[in-house]
């Protein structure tokens, strides 16, 4: 996937002359420690002995102070859920400018907050609000690769908390940067931490290339069963996808008026349950809106929009989706930023964050969670056709200098889909290396 | 003493699904493509379906008509090239446009049998990437040379060949015994039985507008995976009129009697289908509905080197012997696939069942096997609109009915495919 340019401007010579190089990122591999060295755990909130803990359990060795003479930090997780007045706000400095002077290559910066809408105190409201702020500024100061992420708790149990932060420590937001996540009350944890979705039944739509083969691919990395969907006129793909991963292709139009049916029916007839179900499958169809004609418009609504609402309502019903289930929508940051050219696919992913937003709260008492994640630029066969020159600020113009991959995407997808992710929820996260747009 | 082992009680065998690739026209898409090529990408599109990566199955079967000597192994060789275990056994069949069906007969009867839990049996032909070999002369020659045993034994050897001994032998849609193509010969017949054009040419847009719906309403949404940017049978002509094919003009036959076109006759094409049969058990096991049971078969031959019956008439006979056995008559059916190797190969035969002196004096009965319900004939398009790669033809209707059966709730449906050398395969399916 380089094009001539890229192979330019990251050739030696290229190097020799100064052209800024991105770092090749840390990725997610099963069985590779968390983080590439000692993590920071400080702060004083009500998560930090938890966590300290819990990191001890996967021999990762853990600092309370910042320590001049030792090796540099894979990770800093900063506390501040008890911060209540701006006053306390300079423990992100106090704490956090040594620690990032210490930090590794790929390093990370995970902020812990309490969710300001939780809370009623104005001073409290404000202090943690702040955090944010502070967190998007810091995670585009930061170089080569590290990244800074918030977490906002909603509740006191350290579940949720524990899985944002080892999503955040780990090779799997290797392209999450400058983002918030929001974390509900659990005390859920992975059952195997190797294969984290085993026993599951996952169904991805628009699974026979591109970012959805990838999210296929890693799901059954992770252990669970997977059914690919995509349209029958990319069967062949498709196929070859279920077969490398052994799992099903289910060939069938996701605006099919049955197409919901027919994938609880495959899914629970074959392998006895529906606990995943990605919607990635989507298309564009870019014109300015004063050239747009209804064709264009009606499509992108129908595939990547009204396709998901109808499915729901089967798998949703009585003999699909089991309690606890998850479902992951594939949004996109012109979903929230808008793009030229794209009204009707910025409206059709807009209206996928409005669903997963209404619908996280309707299946709350079911357990079952409703997240998206919002890509940016991704390297796929489809942005390798963009022109030239809104390539390279898609692909630049964001703090991690560089494009994102479609296993970056999968890998969130992946966390949202874990057993341990039960208190995530009505989360739209985006995977964009912190790009300016849409900021 | 030992014990005589108590025979073991038969069983039935369940049609799970099938798969194929679109079929294209000869010398178009897929001109490149050989035998062993189109059987993979079909095979592993069945993997796929039914998820079977990595299985190891009792058996595939499976054949070509056209076949490169190369491919002795050809169905083995493929399961070697496909994504299942490769310690599932392989054996290739050949009964000409009867080896699909034959291949299945099989899988089902050792299924039936106890002997296997669950095979895949298939087909497969291209008409383009055909094997042409050395002409009789030179391959004599050749081998004589061969043979000899001194310089001089073999100059002589080779200076008995001649300039024609050079041209290559090209398999062609002859019959051996007759020198006839299959479209002479189905003219003589059908000029015989007096079947017109009009009624060839309504056949045909027939099975073109029931292929383009069924395609419509997604029934091959499951059935059928694209290959080489071929999405869909590339013969169908969904716009397909009996007006547009009565301007076509004829090809087999003579003079005004001449009746058979491009369009009421098959076009030569490639393409590859396979069929998942197994045991009830197995499906259970695997969590796989049976779309229908393959309940019975037979095959029948007619002498139409020296007879006078007509070379594609062999069904007609099999088929009054398969509804003898399982004492049905011919009207019990809810589905008839007649494979329309040419329009007037189905009117031939429904009307020599219409026919008491024909089923009195050839067939041995008290009177008519009589007349069908027309609807209920090929009712999801047939091999005038799909195309006709010998060997894949069998597995395609299987497959198709199969699925027909089980989405109507249950009933019974017959398969009709007569075959090169005045032989028809037939069988019942039942769900």
């Amino acid at each position: 996937m380089t094009d001539l340019f890229t192979r330019l401007i990251s050739s030696s010579v290229a190097k020799k002359a100064g052209v800024p190089q991105p770092t090749r990122l840390r990725r997610y591999q099963p069985g590779v420690a968390l983080c590439e060295g000692p993590v920071l755990v400080a702060g004083g909130g009500r998560f930090e002995g938890g966590l300290t803990d819990w990191l001890a359990t996967l021999a990762i060795a853990t600092q309370a102070q910042s320590d001049d003479s030792a090796d540099r930090l894979g990770g800093v997780v900063i506390d501040l859920s008890a911060a209540t007045d701006p006053t306390d706000l300079d423990q992100l400095r106090v704490i956090g400018a040594p620690a990032i002077k210490r930090l590794a290559k790929n390093g990370r910066l995970v902020v812990i907050g309490t969710d300001p809408a939780t809370l009623t105190d104005l001073a409290e409201v404000s202090t943690q609000r702040a955090l944010e702020g502070a967190v998007r500024s810091i995670a585009k100061e930061l170089r080569a690769g590290a990244t800074a992420n918030l977490v906002l708790a909603q509740g006191d149990s350290s579940g949720g908390v524990r899985s944002a932060v080892e999503f955040f420590l780990s090779g799997r937001s290797a392209y999450v940067d400058g983002q918030v996540v929001r974390v509900g009350e659990s005390t859920a944890t992975n059952p195997d931490a190797l294969r984290p979705l085993s026993g599951k039944v996952a169904v991805v739509t628009g699974a026979a290339r591109g970012i959805g083969a990838e999210i296929a691919t890693v799901l059954a990395r992770d252990g669970a069963t997977v059914v690919a969907v995509d349209i029958p006129s990319a069967g062949d793909a498709l196929a070859e996808v279920a077969n490398k991963i052994g799992g099903t292709a289910l060939q069938v139009d996701v605006t099919a008026p049955d197409a919901g049916r027919r994938i609880v029916e495959h899914a629970t007839g074959r392998h006895g349950s529906i606990d995943i179900v990605v919607h990635n499958a989507g298309i564009t169809r870019d014109k300015l809106l004063v050239n747009m004609d209804e064709s264009r418009w009606q499509s992108v609504i129908d595939v990547n929009l009204g396709s998901i609402l109808r499915m729901s309502a089967a798998i949703l019903a009585d003999g699909g989706m089991a309690d606890g289930g998850r479902i992951v929508c594939v949004a996109s940051i012109a979903g929230i930023a808008g793009n030229r050219g794209q009204s009707n696919y910025g409206a059709s992913k807009a209206g996928v964050i409005g669903l997963v937003g209404a619908l996280s709260n309707e299946l709350r008492e079911r357990g079952i969670t409703v997240n998206a994640v919002a890509p940016g630029f991704i390297e796929t066969a489809m942005t390798a056709r963009i022109p030239f020159t809104t390539r390279e600020i898609g692909r630049r113009m964001n703090s991690l200098q560089q494009g994102g991959r479609p296993v970056d995407v999968a890998e969130t997808i992946a966390w949202f889909a874990q057993p341990g992710s039960a208190a995530v929820t009505g989360q739209v996260l985006r995977i964009c290396g912190q790009s300016l747009l849409g900021a | 003493m030992a014990t005589k082992p108590t025979p073991r009680k038969t069983r039935r065998a369940a049609v799970l699904g099938g798969n194929r690739i679109p079929f294209a026209r000869a010398n178009g898409a897929y001109a490149k493509a050989s035998n062993q090529d189109m059987l993979t990408a079909t095979l592993d599109g069945l993997v796929a379906r039914y998820g079977l990566a990595g299985e190891r199955l009792g058996e595939v079967v499976a054949g070509a008509v056209l076949k490169h000597s190369r491919d002795f192994n050809l169905t083995r060789e493929t399961v070697l090239g496909s994504r299942l275990d490769p310690t599932t056994p392989a054996y290739d069949v050949q009964q000409a446009c009867g080896t699909g069906l034959e291949a299945a007969i099989l899988v089902a009867n050792k299924v039936a049998l106890g002997q296997i839990e669950v095979g895949i049996a298939g087909g497969v032909d291209s008409a383009s990437d055909a094997p042409i070999a050395v002409s009789e002369g030179l391959r004599h020659t050749l081998l004589a040379a061969n043979r000899a045993k001194t310089v001089a034994q073999r100059a002589k050897a080779l200076a008995g060949l001649r300039p024609g001994d050079l041209l290559p032998s090209i398999p062609q849609n002859v019959e051996p015994r007759t020198g006839l193509s299959m479209g002479q010969h189905m003219a003589i017949t059908a000029e015989r039985w007096g079947i017109t054009r009009e009624a060839q040419d309504e056949l045909a847009a027939a099975s073109h507008q029931h292929l383009a719906a069924a395609y419509e309403r997604g029934f091959y949404d499951d059935l059928v995976t694209p290959y080489l940017d071929v999405t869909r049978d590339n013969n169908l002509r969904a716009d397909s009129t009996v007006e547009k094919l009565a301007k076509l003009k004829p090809v087999f036959g003579k003079g005004e009697h001449a009746t058979m076109t491009a369009g009421n006759s098959t076009p030569l094409t490639d393409g590859a289908s396979a069929v998942l049969i197994a045991s009830e058990e197995w499906s259970r096991e695997h969590h796989l509905t049976p779309l229908a049971w393959l309940v019975d078969a037979e095959t029948a031959a007619v002498d139409y080197v020296h007879g006078d019956e007509g070379l594609l008439m062999a069904p007609a006979y099999a088929v009054p012997r398969l509804l003898a056995r399982n004492g049905l008559a011919l009207q019990d059916f809810d589905f008839y696939e007649i494979h329309e190797a040419f329009a007037a190969t189905v009117l031939t035969t429904l009307k020599a069942w219409e026919d008491p002196a024909f089923c009195r004096d050839r067939l041995g009965l008290a009177g008519a096997l009589g007349a069908i319900d027309p609807a209920k004939l090929n009712v999801n398009g047939s091999s005038l609109a799909a195309g006709h790669p010998f060997a894949a033809t069998g597995g395609r209707i299987l497959a198709s009915l199969a699925k027909g059966l089980h989405e109507n709730g249950g009933g019974r449906g017959l398969i009709s495919i007569c075959a090169a050398g005045g032989q028809g395969v037939v069988a019942i399916l039942e769900a």
